[in-house]
């Protein structure tokens, strides 16, 4: 049988995504693709990938895969996550992995990904890559238009995702370190293209605020709770296309930021855009957490766009060889925070 | 002087504001303007360009800041602007088949009510009237048709529907649409259409701004037979004109 990954429990919305199908959103297409893309570059570094190569796009919660090829390389980049390899579907115990870094499985092992607990999302990626087809120039799942990735859709118990390779190339297993996968202390916009629809005041308010990604955030918008922001001029405007990380504010002057499954089009004002280069750390952002806003220039918002493109473009300096594990399981507990969680168990029990 | 304004979404993003509303003059500077920027990138003119979204009065330009900067880009649109031949525009006239049978018209009854028209009369008013396409947007392939007739103009409901099926024909703020997809919905849904506006496996939209369309009734039948053809793959709509100006 052909090499892939099996989906043994698909976890809470795990989908095929790479950097996009730009070029489709004049038919009502949106652009999708991964809601951090930097964490899909480093992932896709890791295991010698082009950096925009299709992985899986782990939200909260991680799936369950069996190893049906000789070997593969996979790595993991996102939130932090304990990550368990066991040698087989029957083990009852496995080893620790840590994210950030690269891993090679043999035939018949099983990964189970657990729960993110400081981030929504986790890269997955696979060297060589996914053998599925492109739909409209990317492998990017649009869910709501069933369109690319693996059928249009997120992964489901049972699937059987193709790899390129049969085996993983003969080489070693790399760590990245110093990357910087945090959330900036204010998220940077430039202003419009609507704030004419709101008074100074109520612009000066917005910038002031703190808010919290609320239930109901999307891989197609992210809704923020805080005081409402007063419209000048109504809430209604013309429907006009919708740029990645517009924030609308609708008729109850919640703020909603739009990602990357945005629809094309919509008709409420736009107060502000988040810069490109502070999207990535946006899309990562799990529901619950603070946020606040800081206007800056075109100008400076194109700085800030070179820069994060310099970082990714040299990440693969970054790359360590993993020699022989230093760290003890116990070590990997602690790095995922993990170890009160059982102490306290132990300690309940007793 | 070009009458229009440019405002920024965000670093990689500007919008060309021809004006306020829906209105065909401003629609047809924006179509013609998207058609003049896809020229020139296509001629290796204009370089930077990710891609262009016209809507109803406004043109997004998609552009990539660190091979376009912003300032170059305005002055290169100032250019095409201004010598602008909106009235060149091309559309072309389709005529589609909806069926407007109570039983895939649940709001049929109730738009009649708030427009103080039969239902037979709504059905006539809005079957009578040729469409323009503005934008496509919301949904895959899904086309902004205006201009209602005015007895039928309507605010969008209350409580929007959480899924109506794919193929639904809705009106609401002097706009009628069909859905092409299964999707949340605010309109008034006065029928259903067995044309496929979104081929998913091609990647096409049936339809493109700068369009005509009308609407043909079919019976509840008619209506099942043309959907066992679409699922069939055997029904094949094809324009009735192509080339019809668009007036400027």
């Amino acid at each position: 049988m052909s090499a892939a990954l099996r989906v043994i429990s698909p976890g809470l919305l795990t989908t095929v995504q790479d950097f996009g199908r730009p070029g489709y959103q004049h038919l009502g297409i949106p652009v999708s693709g991964a809601l951090d893309p930097f964490s899909l570059y480093a992932a896709n570094v890791l295991v010698g990938n082009a950096p925009g190569t299709a992985a899986l796009e782990v939200a909260y919660v991680g799936p369950t895969l069996a190893v049906e090829a000789d070997s593969v390389r996979l790595a993991f980049v996102g939130g932090k996550v304990a990550i368990e390899i066991l040698p087989d579907a029957t083990a009852s115990a496995g080893t620790l992995i840590g994210s950030m870094e690269s891993v090679r499985l043999e035939r018949g092992a099983v990964i189970r990904v657990g729960s993110l607990w400081d981030s929504a999302i986790l890269y997955v990626a696979v060297e060589g890559g996914f053998d599925l087809p492109s739909a409209l120039g990317s492998r990017s799942t649009y869910l709501r238009g069933g369109l690319g990735g693996w059928h249009g859709r997120a992964l489901i118990a049972g699937d059987r995702l193709p790899l390129v390779l049969d085996r993983a190339t003969d080489r070693d297993e790399f760590r990245l370190d110093d990357v910087d996968l945090g959330a900036p202390a204010r998220f940077r916009v430039v202003l419009g293209p609507q704030h004419d629809y709101f008074s100074e005041s109520a612009i000066a308010d917005f910038f002031a605020r703190e808010y919290t990604v609320a239930a109901g955030s999307d891989r197609m918008a992210m809704r923020l709770d805080g005081a409402p922001i007063a419209h000048a001029r109504g809430y209604d405007i013309t429907s006009d296309a919708i740029a990645p990380g517009s924030i609308q504010v609708p008729g109850n002057g919640k703020p909603i930021v739009l990602l990357a499954d945005r629809q094309t089009t919509g008709g409420y004002p736009k107060l502000a855009t988040v810069i490109s280069a502070d999207l990535p750390a946006l899309g990562r952002l799990p529901i619950g957490a603070k946020v606040a806003f800081e206007p800056v220039s075109i100008e400076e918002a194109v700085e800030a766009r070179r820069a994060l493109l310099q970082q990714m473009h040299t990440l693969h300096e970054k790359l360590v060889p993993l020699s022989l594990p230093a760290a003890t399981v116990a070590a990997r507990l602690q790095d995922a925070n993990l170890i009160s969680g059982i102490v306290d168990g132990r300690s309940e029990a007793a | 002087m070009p009458d229009y304004r440019l405002l920024h979404a965000g670093d990689t993003a500007l919008v060309v504001e021809f004006g306020q509303g829906i209105d065909r003059r401003l629609n047809a500077k924006v179509l013609a303007l998207a058609r003049r920027i896809e020229q020139n990138v296509a001629a290796g003119r204009l370089v930077g360009i990710v891609e262009t979204v016209p809507t109803f009065r406004s043109l997004m330009v998609y552009y990539d800041p660190l091979v376009l900067n912003h300032a170059a880009l305005a002055v290169r649109i100032d250019e095409l602007v201004r010598d602008l031949q909106p009235a060149m525009q091309a559309g072309r006239v389709w005529r589609l088949p909806v069926c407007y049978d109570p039983c895939v018209a649940p709001d049929l009854e109730d738009v009649a009510r708030r427009t103080g028209l039969t239902p037979t009369t709504v059905v006539e008013r809005h079957s009578a009237e040729t469409y323009h396409v503005y934008m496509l947007g919301f949904l895959p392939g899904q086309a902004y048709m205006g201009d209602l007739p005015a007895e039928l103009d309507l605010p969008r409901r209350a409580t929007p529907r959480l899924t109506i099926p794919a193929g639904s024909l809705a009106i609401a703020m002097n706009m009628t649409c069909i859905f092409p997809l299964q999707s949340p919905c605010g309109w008034h849904l006065i029928g259903r259409s067995p044309v496929p506006l979104w081929d998913g496996e091609a990647g096409k939209a049936l339809l493109a701004p700068g369009d005509q369309v009308m609407f043909a009734p079919v019976s509840l039948r008619e209506f099942d037979q043309l959907c066992a053809k679409v699922m069939a793959r055997a029904l094949k709509i094809e324009p009735i004109a192509t080339g019809v100006g668009v007036a400027a």
